[in-house]
């Protein structure tokens, strides 16, 4: 198979497990989903590390460490703040489910 | 080109899998923490995959280990501290902020990858190329837009939509200048034409979000976070990286889609909130403060009223919880409960900044889970409810959105706070809210409001209906 094509496989069924796996949120997530999505695209980081670790031109060195470092707060920040936000909802979590499976 | 070991793309595989399941978990209460746990510990294990294996680009180990090992540690212990020290009133903007400077990231890191082909002057595939220049754009805009939403939440700049004349030729212009430098770039592989597309890019993002109206922005975080899972993907193709592939996409898919299921919680259009204001119709009303008379009344009034009431209802708003009056309000629904009211909270989705936000706020002061009704279990209440007390909100109980067809929030669902036999609005002032509209309910017969700080007016309020 033409190497493209493998790509773009990965790239349409990608598309639908992505939709698929969060059809059933309720409007409470949708704010956690969206910062837990948002961390994982900080996943970059490791593309950053790969250029940055390839050149050894001066002024590429310095903008691959910039995008480290851009990288590193998306992906880290993301999944700390989106936690501390979880960390919430799970303290009350035994009434909550009482009532969810009484309704 | 050298391979990637085995091994090292069944890590990856490991991975992206690991990122399905936590957006899957992200989407239940129960599994939500864990969920995005898993996420964390994939994203972690890929990234340490590079420092283990040769190149696939050069066959050679990583070269600066130290220098991209403090750049980690730098950008961790900025993304812990932002994330540790935000106020969850703030916490719309810090998802914005992590967005764009992923965005910009991976524009930086496609426009290295430009450089690294141009001067070893490879011969790639046109398709690479295009996801090039594509990255380097869509990164961009992300990076300029969020930057752009931030400053409007965090209220740095006016949250009011920014037109002026030409802003739709701009915006249209840059895009085809981009469409057309990409074509270029296919054709002849330059260094320059990419920093041109980024500029390009950073233009663009900036004129598709000053003309968003501040009640919209929530949406454009979410779509611009869609944005920046695209580039992503694209740029783990021009790397040819599958787990920023799977990564990328499944971030692009259910961005997507959550920015549509958020649009329809507001009953708004996507392609309205973007473009609505660029055809000419502002997505904002005039926002001036009436001077239409209205009834007030003071704590001690409002005290006897809950404090005989069978049922209430609060409307808590995102004013609620920058007033930080949110624990008081616990304790006085606390002590109306123990007294043999009937008080539940009524969620819009959209109180707060955005979908969830206000459960957020709420768990924080400890509200138990039980007593947040959302808006579709409640709105039947109402019209039993004896008062209904409206703290720091105001666009989720505008009748204007069921009444007016010019309206701005036209067509969003709202809570049926006007079928209630009594309202208190608790208001700082007369100023209209978020969405910049005036609220007929204000002027409603049934309606009393009791002006002062939120934070202020609820202790009052508390210590009031304790003395009863």
């Amino acid at each position: 198979m033409n190497e493209a094509v493998v790509w773009l496989t990965i790239f349409v069924l990608s598309v639908f497990v992505g939709i698929e796996v969060i059809s059933k949120v309720s409007s409470t997530l949708h704010t956690p989903l969206m910062s837990g999505a948002n961390a994982i695209h900080g996943v970059i980081l490791l593309g950053a590390i790969l250029v940055t670790g390839s050149t050894d031109n001066t002024a590429a060195i310095v903008v691959g460490v910039i995008a480290i470092v851009l990288a590193s707060v998306n992906m880290v920040g993301g999944f700390v703040l989106t936690d501390r936000m979880l960390q919430m909802f799970t303290q009350k979590k035994k009434p909550a489910r009482n009532d969810k499976e009484a309704a | 080109m050298h391979s990637i070991p085995t091994w090292a793309q069944v890590v990856y595989l490991a991975c992206a899998v690991c990122f399905i399941l936590a957006l899957k978990g992200l989407s239940g209460p129960k599994t939500a923490r864990n969920g995005n746990l898993l996420g964390a510990v994939g994203a972690v294990v890929a990234v340490l995959v590079p420092f283990i294996i040769k190149n696939p680009a050069t066959g050679e180990h990583l070269h600066h280990v130290p220098l991209i090992v403090a750049a980690i540690v730098v950008g961790t212990i900025g993304g812990v501290y932002g994330a540790q020290k935000v106020q969850m009133t703030q916490m719309p903007q810090m998802v914005a902020l992590f967005n764009g400077v992923g965005g910009g990231a991976a524009a930086l890191v496609a426009l290295l990858e430009l450089h690294e082909h141009v001067a070893a002057g490879d011969h790639e595939n046109w398709f690479v190329w295009a996801a090039t220049a594509f990255t380097i754009f869509v990164g961009a805009v992300s990076f300029a837009g969020s930057c752009v939403t931030f400053a409007k939440l965090q209220e740095l700049m006016t949250s009011r939509p920014v037109s002026f004349p030409g802003l739709s030729v701009l915006f249209g212009g840059s895009l085809i200048a981009a469409v057309v430098l990409s074509v270029m770039l296919v054709r002849d592989p330059a260094m320059n034409y990419g920093i041109i597309i980024g500029v390009l890019g950073l233009l663009f993002g900036l004129l598709l979000v000053l003309p968003v109206g501040g009640a919209d922005v929530p949406i454009v975080i979410s779509l611009l976070n869609a944005f920046t899972g695209l580039t992503v993907a694209a740029g783990g193709y021009v790397l040819a990286n599958t787990v920023l592939l799977v990564g990328g996409t499944l971030v692009g898919a259910s961005g997507t889609f959550l920015t549509i299921l958020m649009a329809n919680a507001m009953g708004r259009s996507v392609t309205n909130i973007l473009f609505g204001a660029l055809k000419g119709g502002s997505t904002l009303g005039g926002g001036e403060a009436s001077d239409r008379p209205v009834k007030s009344l003071q704590p001690n009034d409002a005290a006897i009223m809950l404090g005989y009431a069978d049922r209430v209802i609060i409307v808590p708003g995102y004013g609620l919880a920058v007033a930080q009056a949110q624990h008081s309000l616990r304790e006085l629904v606390d002590i109306l409960g123990e007294r043999g009211t009937q008080v539940d909270y009524a969620i819009h989705p959209v109180a707060g900044r955005m979908p969830g936000h206000m459960n957020v706020l709420l768990a924080e002061a400890q509200v138990p889970y039980d007593q947040l009704k959302e808006m579709d279990e409640i709105n039947g209440d109402f019209k039993d409810a004896d008062v209904v007390l409206v703290v720091g909100a105001n666009d989720v109980v505008n009748p204007a959105a069921k009444t007016t067809p010019g309206a701005p929030i036209y067509g969003m669902p709202i809570l049926n706070a006007d079928e209630a036999k009594n309202i208190i609005f608790m208001k700082r002032s007369m100023r209209p809210g978020f969405a910049g509209i005036e609220n007929e309910l204000l002027f409603d017969e049934k309606t009393q409001l009791l002006f002062g700080d939120a934070k202020d007016s609820m202790s009052k309020l508390l210590n009031a209906v304790k003395a009863l």
